[in-house]
């Protein structure tokens, strides 16, 4: 459990957030240590997607500190928090529908252009170079995730399971250290599920990533998290490799109600 | 790269010979000065509506206080010529720059506001300028400046409408323009994808404003007079109508929307009683049948006529 502070990427210590009287987190610490797999689950309404709008900066905490990389970003902007290294999918997709497929992951490399408005407005040679770069770095993202056929199609009339895997891409085009997927799964089928495993852990590997994954499907968590974070109520009640999960009574007790 | 190219310069000479037909027709006699007039008025609408696209169409952000940049505009570059004697080019680029300016210092305490509430707060600034206007004798109140020069000629609108065109619509196809569009398809997701949200809504109020300023500082020296009352909210919804007539979020859309409202109004003139009757008529008629503009929102590019699409697959593999 304890690591080195040097390996650590991501520690959460005593965030909580409420909104009005409802607490919606409470104290809740954790840590990510790079290149680590965690997975975090509970019961609906736990708080887990809340947990990840203030890793990601959507709210900023009501108190406790965040620390990405060695560098506090409780209550940075999103967009801040993105350009730190911590990109996320959405629970609800969150695609810029009307835009192309390719559009949508260029948009993730815009912080990264090298050209001015300036020298877009007036077509200047930069533009031209700096945009063909952006172009060919979206598109090889695309090919990774085999997408990159449907590049000039609008990203809101592609079929649900690609949605998501662009949705995806668009994430890791940001290029960062964190990434965080929000039931990335949800409404696909055992076999698209299987894939999609698949390819987490292959992305994993290729662009040396540390994941946070809420998921539901109890069996795709136990099968690829190295830890497993389970949060209900607001609370953090259990955190262990996923044996220690599956056999915790807590756990148990907060999926399935306590024994009569 | 060249592929990329391919369609703006096709728009260029397009715009060329268009300006070439025009001068002709001009100089030989064919189009009256009536007529003269009436292209500047759609060359000054066109200006209005792309930049106000670029705000409501492009960025998403509902504004409807077009009019009042335009009134900035209109009311620096007349007191620059009239009180100071600066040349009128220069006028009509510090007429820009000042209405930019007050975009600017809109936009940053109002572009918290989302949709009906921006619209408000855009409508409430223009009328606060027009009622400033109103009350400042230095610009002479409710009758306004009067005897400006009138230098506005076709040759130098065609000009700044060409350039306003062209550079809108390059800031629009760049990485830039789309982080605009990116903000009106979700902003939180844009946001969480690294665009600086506020930035670049500020970016697209200052850059819609500047075009304004100068589409008023030509009106004015065209139109020789300039009163508060010609900057009223109803101008403001005036330009909006022409951009969603042609098609939210499309720059040609805008243009077409421009051009065909301001023939419409032009025709319609000598038909008083009937003239509202017709335009609230047309737009009814619209909404109906094409309720996402003449255009759609994709609107028309150049691009079709290029012999093959540039396709990005293309650029990589050479």
């Amino acid at each position: 459990m304890t690591a080195s502070t040097a390996e650590v990427l991501l520690d959460v210590q005593q965030a909580s957030r409420s909104f009005g009287g409802l607490k919606a987190l409470s104290e809740v610490s954790l840590h990510i240590n790079r290149g680590e797999l965690i997975g975090l689950i509970g019961p609906n309404g736990a708080g887990k997607t809340t947990l990840f709008n203030l890793l990601t900066g959507v709210y900023p905490p009501s108190s406790g500190s965040i620390i990405l990389n060695n560098e506090s970003v409780g209550g940075m902007k999103p967009f801040r928090i993105n350009r730190k290294g911590a990109a996320r999918t959405f629970q609800n997709i969150r695609l810029f529908t009307a835009m192309t497929v390719l559009d949508n992951v260029k948009i993730a490399f815009h912080q990264h252009a090298k050209h001015s408005m300036f020298t877009s407005m007036l077509r200047l040679p930069k533009h031209f170079s700096g945009e063909g770069e952006i172009t060919q770095k979206a598109m090889d993202i695309l090919k990774i995730f085999n997408l990159a056929d449907q590049f000039d199609e609008l990203a809101g009339n592609m079929s649900y399971g690609n949605q998501r895997r662009l949705e995806i891409a668009r994430a890791l085009a940001a290029g960062p250290k964190l990434l965080l997927l929000d039931e990335p799964a949800a409404g696909m089928n055992p076999n698209e599920t299987r894939d999609l495993m698949n390819l987490i852990a292959w992305i994993r590997e290729e662009f040396d990533l540390t994941i946070l994954l809420i998921e539901h499907d109890m069996s795709l968590v136990m099968g690829v998290c190295d830890r497993i974070y389970v949060l209900d109520r607001g609370m953090l009640i259990a955190d262990g490799s996923p044996l220690e999960i599956r056999n915790n009574p807590k756990v148990i007790e907060a999926y399935l109600g306590q024994e009569a | 790269m060249k592929k990329l190219n391919k369609s703006f310069w096709i728009g260029i000479v397009f715009a060329m010979v268009l300006y070439g037909v025009i001068q002709i027709l001009l100089t030989t006699g064919i189009f009256d000065d009536v007529m003269e007039s009436t292209l500047i008025l759609i060359c000054i609408n066109v200006m209005l509506a792309v930049s106000l696209n670029l705000i409501n169409g492009i960025t998403g952000q509902f504004s409807i206080g077009h009019a009042g940049f335009m009134s900035i505009g209109a009311y620096v570059s007349a007191i620059l010529t009239l009180n100071f004697d600066v040349p009128f080019v220069l006028a009509l680029v510090i007429s820009g720059l000042v209405a930019a300016l007050f975009g600017v210092l809109i936009g940053i305490p109002t572009l918290r506001l989302n949709g009906d509430y921006l619209a408000i707060a855009t409508l409430g600034f223009g009328e606060i300028i027009r009622i400033v206007l109103l009350n400042t004798e230095y610009v002479g109140g409710a009758s306004g400046l009067s005897g400006i020069p009138t230098q506005t000629t076709w040759t130098i609108m065609f000009l700044f409408t060409l350039v306003t065109v062209v550079v809108i619509n390059n800031f629009i196809n760049s990485s830039h323009g789309r982080a605009c569009i990116a903000i009106r398809e979700n902003e939180i997701a844009a946001e969480a994808m690294g665009i600086n949200t506020t930035l670049y809504k500020i970016i697209a109020f200052a850059l819609g404003a500047l075009f304004a300023g100068i589409a008023g500082g030509l009106s004015a020296h065209k139109f020789y007079v300039i009163n508060p009352g010609s900057f009223n909210f109803l101008k403001s919804f005036e330009i909006l109508v022409m951009v969603v007539l042609g098609g939210l979020g499309s720059t040609s859309g805008a243009i077409v929307g421009a051009i065909v409202l301001t023939v419409l109004f032009t025709v319609l003139q000598e038909y008083p009683e009937l003239r509202m009757i017709i335009y609230s008529a047309i737009l009814i008629l619209m909404m109906i049948f094409r309720p996402k503009g003449l255009l759609g929102s994709t609107g028309f590019s150049f691009k079709k006529f290029a012999k093959k699409e540039a396709k990005p697959s293309d650029s990589i593999n050479s």
